[in-house]
């Protein structure tokens, strides 16, 4: 480290301002500030409690999406072979093919239930789409930081984390890069760059690939990377989109299998466990805010309820109760990562707690009135990220007239 | 029955959204929306004048102006964009009055957008839906609120998010209209969560 810290400190004048590479100082800034703490400090009397920054911030949620990472590689292919196991076929793509040269080499059956298989096959699938995503939003803020002359910020990193997750593992890779691209300039270069934004990002991302390529995004087929032609037995559809077809699809399933994220989905939704420990980071770290998350529940638990009395001859999802709502889909991928997104959220204490609430009110309300959209969960933060400045500027109004009236 | 208008009101506010969904309106929608305050009292203006012009006009078009009102071999409808602007126009005059004497402030805020309600296309397009769907006065008149609600609803959010924007970094030649058009495209895929629904 101390030879790389030389050599750092050696070139840093050729970047800095009136150096040979000026243009190219978020370049540099980046690389140094990755590897090193920052050498600048506070000239005039500080104020600092705690030496908290948005580097520090973002890593901790990096920290802790890791297992929801680690579990998307697990059941992405788990998934693969749970249906392999029903009589699926293997796809013909690369990431199938390599899988199985690799099985040949070790001397393994190909639909052997082996954990460490899935991870490889799993990785097979995800890593390409988690590459994709990083080095196309990379690329773009690296070159907006140049143009805009912004330094490089560790937001990107959170949203880039974020999109594969998001993601079918069958996805092409060239919509990947076109997501991510969408996402990262339109939800957020626009307006300046990390902090400045409205929406967003990742979100964005998947809700703009969402709605070009329901093909891709949507239905029985984009969630297990294997061939299910001719088979009726085993539908590969989201537990969401079955229990919305008919109403035995949850009786069948198992609760416990939901929560721990044994069921196909987009790759890092399906575990609501995973999530569960990356929120308790959050809460503990004060990086998440706990005031959104309780109101995603409350929201969610009210709503459900109030559906459950009215029910429905017609509808199958009127009866979903509230725990199962928890544990499908995006709920809880959501409602930890990307509810609590400190920029597009509300920003005052009071705000985070209705804008919660308006979150889980939405997505009960989206996956159970719009047959369209099973899954509510992506659109319903959306839909709150629009409406949060507004909580806002009435709590900050409310708060002006109540100081006011204490004056007069 | 009541349920019958209960889901027309929704549609007209959310699912058929008059400026997120149609892009209906959007002249005083891009021009009004800086600040929180006006964009609530240009919203209210756009739904007053909505909740009168709409069930007037649905009463003309069905006793006056519908191929077969006036009698078995009459059509006047081609008189009918005419009539439905006359009808917006002689109102819009009255709120503007109204806001001029009793409101001064909004009336001063609100500026050249106020008189040009009258060319709204929110308000035209409300009164032209109810003609081409066949409402009744008093289904026009529930549409023509849940139209005003919702028209207010997506300028006054556009307003708050461009006040929390008035702090972000929008490259030069995007500021003003430009970033705001794209604020808006992307509201509208918040508002997509809505389409497909039937009611």
């Amino acid at each position: 480290m101390k030879f790389l810290l030389d050599k750092h400190k050696k070139v840093a004048p050729l970047f800095e301002r009136g150096g040979k590479f000026e243009k190219f100082f978020p370049i540099f800034e980046a690389h140094d500030t990755l590897l090193f703490t920052p050498g600048e400090v506070t000239k005039t009397s500080s104020h600092v409690r705690d030496g908290i920054d948005l580097k520090r911030l973002m890593i901790t949620v990096v920290v802790a999406l890791v297992p929801c990472i680690l579990f998307a590689l697990y059941n992405t292919g788990y998934q693969i072979h749970y249906a392999y196991l029903h009589g699926a076929l293997p796809l013909d793509d690369w990431q199938t093919n390599l899988y199985l040269w690799i099985v040949g080499a070790l001397g393994q059956s190909s639909d052997s239930m082996n954990p460490v298989l899935h991870v490889i096959h799993g990785a097979l699938y995800y890593m390409p789409i988690f590459i994709a995503a990083f080095a196309s939003g990379g690329v773009i803020e690296l070159f907006s930081a140049i143009v805009r002359k912004h330094e490089i910020n560790e937001g990107f990193l959170v949203t880039g984390m974020l999109i594969p997750l998001t993601l079918p593992p069958t996805i092409p890779l060239w919509q990947v890069v076109l997501g991510v691209a969408f996402g990262v300039i339109f939800a957020k270069e626009v307006f300046g760059g990390t902090g400045m934004n409205f929406l967003n990002p990742a979100l964005t991302s998947r809700a703009f690939l969402f709605f070009a390529y329901p093909a891709y995004m949507s239905g029985d087929n984009p969630w297990i990377a294997a061939n299910f032609q001719g088979i009726d037995s085993f539908s590969g559809a989201t537990l969401l989109a079955q229990a919305a077809a008919s109403a035995g699809a949850l009786a069948d399933a198992s609760w416990w299998n939901a929560f721990a994220g044994f069921i196909p989905g987009s790759m890092g939704e399906t575990s609501t466990l995973a999530c569960l420990l990356g929120a308790v980071l959050l809460i503990i770290t004060r990086v998440g805010s706990w005031r959104t998350m309780a109101g995603v529940v409350l929201g969610t638990v009210a709503v459900t309820v109030l559906f459950n009395a009215i029910g429905s001859e017609t509808n199958p999802m009127f009866d979903v109760p509230f725990y199962w709502h928890m544990v499908l889909g995006g709920w809880a991928l959501g409602t930890v990562f990307m509810a609590t997104d400190p920029v597009s959220s509300a920003f005052t204490d009071l705000g985070k707690f209705y804008y919660g609430l308006g979150i889980g009110v939405m997505v009960v309300l989206i996956r159970v009135v719009n047959p369209a959209y099973p899954e509510g969960m992506m659109l319903a933060i959306l839909f709150m990220n629009m409406f949060a400045p507004l909580i806002d500027h009435f709590i900050v109004q409310a708060n002006i007239k109540r100081r006011m009236s204490g004056y007069a | 029955m009541l349920e019958h208008y209960l889901s027309l009101a929704t549609k007209a506010i959310f699912v058929e959204n008059m400026a997120l969904a149609f892009f209906l309106g959007m002249c005083s929608f891009l021009a009004c929306s800086k600040k929180v305050e006006t964009a609530i009292g240009l919203g209210a203006a756009v739904t007053f004048v909505l909740v009168v012009t709409t069930p007037l006009n649905a009463l003309l078009y069905h006793k006056l102006l519908k191929e077969g009102a006036l009698g078995e071999t009459i059509n006047i409808e081609f008189l009918t964009f005419l009539t439905l602007i006359g009808t917006i126009a002689a109102m819009v005059q009255i709120v503007e009055m109204t806001l001029d004497r009793y409101f001064p402030v909004l009336y001063n805020t609100l500026g050249i957008f106020l008189p040009l309600i009258a060319v709204n296309c929110a308000i035209l397009g409300a009164s032209l839906f109810v003609a081409e769907r066949d409402y009744t006065v008093a289904e026009g008149a529930v549409f023509g609120i849940g139209s005003g609600i919702g028209w207010t609803l997506a300028i006054v959010a556009l307003a708050a998010v461009r006040e929390k924007l008035r702090y972000s970094n929008v490259p030069k030649p995007l500021r003003g209209l430009g970033a705001t058009f794209i604020v808006v495209g992307l509201m509208s895929i918040g508002f997509m969560a809505f389409s497909g629904i039937q009611l």
